[in-house]
């Protein structure tokens, strides 16, 4: 008999082994459940707690599906799936094992929603439940929310995972972390210091934002430790600080470099007053609008090269436009300024409406392909990557103009014009063709410039408004007529906004720019690099 | 030279806007219809914002006749362009009453194109419907204003941030761009904040250009500014077309909603059309209807809208509630009063009650403002918002802040005996200061 019932006992032993990891998935099932009968966010906020707590790797997929808003409730069944919305329904996932469980239309599922205080929790729960993860970034992402959410429970999973790391580079960060969560624990002060010193040594903004809540709540050596850490931290900081704003600087710089250097041709070389050249730069960024439409709808895997083939297309809209505003409206009016002023003015609110009446008035979406979105550190400096791929276009197009302006018998022909249109005429160059083409150059530049700016700036009819008076600026400044001055004058006045903007504020900075380059244009009426000739005088 | 460049701007927009009415101007009105005046920007700046609010009008209007129309009469609309030019609208609006003598007029965006017409309804003793949010700070008889007053959005926006589920925030930054509106809600924010507790350090306030496309330094100043070890937040005020690059410019900097939200009055779906979102869900809006709002009401309007726009992309928004709100009102009131005439109608007006769309109703008050529900939403993957929190029950618009000392003690009550728009409750006078 007890043979018997020792047996009996081994064999439900035994049978509890074998199903344990099925009665962990029927719980975990069983808590997933709940999410169908919450109301409020805090109840959804008990749930996820309660998922955490089981520690369960498996509740990664759907905690991650909520954080992102992909958790659904079918109506019919209470059931909780992974969804991913398609063209028109959805498609429903097993929420633990990730198998397809057919499609629902969107009328037969609701959505769980989520806030940001939520997602901060599971971003949290996450970091701590993905912290083996075999991928390296998964791995740096959780050390870095632990290091922002320093909890004295984490030190324990994290000394495991130090141990166990193989990289150098997230190592270090684990340990950060684990610093960071010292500091809120009762550990002893020696450990604290420690931890203060190796968080002192990461040396950004994030030691600086957890140092100075450890100062509020800490006394004696500890609170000394953090105050000198974080003026530490400070003073290195400033220096930073300096370099970012020339960054920012140049960056405005070669936007205003792309939006002046179509008029420095037009303006500059030619001497029409272009108020039109604005609606230029808007027509190139309608032009990588429509052209990334197109690609949206025929060609999606073109995405990343829409800006490429948006280039050309857009210097040829421009230009053309150009060439038909010189056929038929300046070519009339060269040597009275005044009225060409008018005259471009007035085209300059044709187009705008004219855009207005085919694509409405309303905002376009264009995308940033990936290539130029997100941003890299250098040190504490954060340098986003379309800024940096619209300086090295703008210098790009800049070196380019400037070869054919000195290098190519076209740039010859349109300097001669320039500086003596009689004597140009004389020698047999076609002037009338030459003031064409020139015009369309400076217009097609401005398209490109638009590709560009379409990556940064809104793109709607009013676009253009926006450039039109810092371009004049820029030119005026620089010097008309002159390429170089263009150059300098773009950055050294996108270097002297920025540092006054963090003083001035955006607002009086603009005011005092205008000012001093009023003041400049009184001692230097000609600009930075004044051009010599005879035509420029009359 | 600069006042002659100005003078032939303007000339030169006059024409081109007296090229547009010549255009609209064939449906000549017989005298068997109710005229109502749409004054909205058709072109510059703010066509993109207001033009869609034209659109919303003509619906309502067609949707209103096909209901057979008002006291056995057709409605017609008179649509001119005051072209984003503030002086305009005051012009447009003296020939839409005198000229086309219409009964009403819907119309305006901005504070100052508002304040551009005042002087002519008063004077022509007519109706202007404003459908926008608002600084507050003003109540005048003849205006009706649909849009939120501060505390119908400002003052439970900050209250939810405040508030656990919002994330407790305790630093604060105010941008915005700079104009009466953003300054003026900036200054009942900030006095409001400290009356909760919220020290002077903890609060930063900051104003960019119209149009304001550079906006590294700002976020960057943002970024410094939240890490002082305090969950922050930001209040946006900033307009228009600004908003696009400063969320790009978030969205690149690595600003996450869920480490420093960004809370703005001025961004609806509109807005968020012309941006890639994904970057940006979480970051929060406040107004008084969204597009996401599911009740049956709401999904006949926009199937309204999209069949009326021939597109089915286009978004609706809080302002164009607004105005069905205020149109609808309007039609009440003109059959209690059984005339189109405006002092009349201006009596019938409070007190009137119409279904919004967020499932409720809003009723006109005495101070001319309505009662709304305030919605707080979180800007999701798709351009829409989701509402994450609503008042429990409706907010009435209070015109004269509580938290200006020049404006506390005011208020308006426009029901005869006391009839009157300022008045100041201490010294029982009408006729107090208001900051203009």
């Amino acid at each position: 008999m007890k043979i018997f019932h020792a047996m009996g006992l081994t064999l439900l032993l035994l049978l509890t082994t074998l199903s344990s990891s099925g009665a962990a998935e029927a719980d975990l099932r069983a808590i997933i459940a709940k999410f169908a009968t919450v109301t409020e966010f805090s109840e959804t906020g008990a749930v996820v707690q309660e998922l955490t707590a089981t520690g369960d790797p498996a509740v990664e997929r759907p905690l991650a599906a909520l954080a992102e808003g992909n958790l659904y409730i079918r109506t019919a069944d209470s059931m909780v799936f992974v969804g991913k919305e398609g063209d028109e329904n959805v498609q429903l996932f097993d929420p633990l094992s990730g198998e397809a469980a057919g499609v629902a239309s969107e009328d037969d599922i609701t959505k769980i929603t989520v806030n940001n205080t939520l997602r901060r929790a599971i971003r949290d729960a996450l970091g701590t439940l993905t912290l083996g993860s075999k991928d390296p970034t998964v791995r740096i992402a959780a050390a870095d929310t632990m290091f922002k959410t320093p909890d004295a429970a984490n030190i324990e999973p994290l000394d495991a995972a130090i141990a166990s790391e193989t990289v150098a580079s997230v190592k270090a960060l684990l340990e950060q972390a684990r610093a960071a969560s010292v500091l809120v624990s009762d550990k002893p002060d020696a450990d604290k210091l420690a931890a203060i010193a190796l968080i002192g040594s990461r040396g950004d903004r994030d030691a600086v934002s957890l140092l100075t809540s450890v100062e509020a709540n800490a006394s004696g050596a500890v609170k000394e430790a953090a105050t000198a850490a974080i003026a530490n931290i400070n003073s290195t900081l400033a220096l930073w600080d300096a370099g970012q704003n020339i960054w920012y600087g140049i960056s405005l710089g070669s936007v205003l470099l792309l939006a002046a250097i179509g008029l420095a041709i037009t303006f500059g070389v030619m001497g029409v007053i272009n108020m039109a050249h604005g609606e230029m730069v808007m027509l190139g960024a309608y032009t990588t609008f429509v052209v990334q439409q197109v690609i949206r709808t025929s060609f999606p895997g073109l995405f990343d090269w829409s800006l490429v083939i948006a280039l050309p297309l857009a210097f040829l809209v421009a230009a053309l436009v150009g060439l038909v505003i010189e056929r038929g409206v300046i070519r009339f009016l060269y040597g009275r300024p005044l009225e060409t002023l008018l005259a471009t003015w007035g085209v300059s609110l044709i187009l705008q409406q004219a855009v207005r009446s085919i694509f409405g008035p309303t905002n376009q979406e264009v995308g940033n392909p990936s290539w130029m979105s997100g941003s890299f550190d250098i040190g504490q400096l954060a340098i986003t990557w379309n800024r940096l791929w619209i300086l090295v276009f703008a210098l790009t197009v800049f070196g380019v103009l400037l070869y054919v302006m000195k290098r190519t018998p076209w740039g010859l022909q349109m300097r001669a014009v320039t500086a003596n249109r009689r004597m140009a005429a004389s020698m047999g160059i076609r002037t009338p063709w030459v003031d064409a083409l020139t015009f369309a150059l400076g217009s097609g530049i401005a398209g490109i410039a638009g590709v560009a700016l379409s990556q940064i700036d809104n793109v709607s009819p009013n676009l253009g408004r926006g450039y039109i008076i810092d371009s004049f600026m820029v030119v005026v400044f620089g010097g008309v007529g002159n390429l170089w001055g263009t150059l300098v004058g773009a950055f050294s006045l996108g270097i002297v906004n920025k540092f006054l903007e963090p003083y001035a504020g955006a607002v009086l900075g603009k005011i005092v720019v205008l000012v001093l380059i009023i003041l400049f244009i009184q001692k230097r009426p000609r600009g930075l690099f004044a051009l010599k000739g005879r035509a420029v005088e009359a | 030279m600069r006042g002659n460049f100005s003078t032939i701007t303007k000339m030169f927009s006059a024409s081109v806007v007296a090229a547009g009415l010549l255009m609209s101007a064939p449906a000549r009105a017989a005298d068997d219809t109710i005229k109502v005046g749409i004054l909205h920007s058709l072109s510059g700046t703010m066509a993109i914002s207001e033009t869609t609010l034209k659109d919303a009008m003509l619906m309502l209007i067609d949707e209103q006749n096909a209901k057979g129309g008002l006291l056995g009469k057709k409605l017609e609309a008179v649509v001119v362009d005051p072209a984003s030019n503030w002086p305009l609208f005051a012009e447009k609006a003296r020939e839409l009453i005198s000229k086309d003598k219409v009964a009403a007029v819907f119309g305006c965006w901005t504070s100052v194109s508002r304040k551009s017409v005042l002087p002519v309804f008063s004077e022509l003793d007519n109706i202007l419907f404003y459908p926008v949010q608002y600084e507050g700070e003003e109540s005048e008889r003849n205006v009706f204003y649909t849009g939120a007053a501060p505390n119908q959005q400002a003052i439970p926006a900050v209250d939810y941030l405040m508030s656990k589920d919002g994330g407790s925030v305790k630093r604060w930054v105010l941008e915005g761009t700079d104009y009466v509106y953003p300054r003026t809600t900036n200054k009942i924010l900030e006095a409001y904040l400290k009356s909760k507790g919220v020290a002077a350090e903890d609060i930063m306030t900051n104003y960019t250009p119209f149009g304001f496309s550079d906006w590294q330094t700002e976020v960057s100043a943002i970024k410094k500014f939240g890490s002082a070890g305090k969950k922050t937040a930001v209040v946006s005020t900033v307009n228009g077309d600004a908003n696009v690059p400063f969320y790009k410019e978030l969205g690149n900097q690595g600003i996450k909603a869920e480490d420093i939200p960004v809370m703005a009055f001025s961004v609806g779906e509109e807005e968020l059309a012309g941006l890639d979102t994904k970057p940006l869900v979480g970051h929060l809006a406040a107004w008084n209807y969204f597009e996401s709002v599911n009740t049956p009401e709401n999904k006949k309007f926009i199937a309204n809208w999209h069949k009326f726009i021939k597109n089915n992309k286009r978004t609706t928004n809080d302002p164009m509630e607004a105005h069905y709100i205020g149109f609808n009102m309007w039609v009440k009131a003109v059959e209690k009063a059984g005339t189109t005439d405006p002092d009349k109608v201006i009596d019938a007006m409070i007190g009137v009650s119409v279904p919004n769309l967020t499932g409720g109703y809003s009723t006109m008050m005495p101070n001319h403002h309505i009662t709304k529900p305030v919605l707080i939403g979180e800007i999701q993957a798709n351009g829409q918002f989701e509402t994450v929190s609503k008042t429990p029950g409706l907010v009435m618009g209070d015109e004269w802040s509580d938290y200006l000392p020049d404006s506390k003690d005011l208020i308006s009550d426009w029901r005869a005996p006391l009839s009157c728009g300022n008045f100041n409750v201490k010294t029982g006078k009408c006729g107090g200061k208001g900051t203009n």
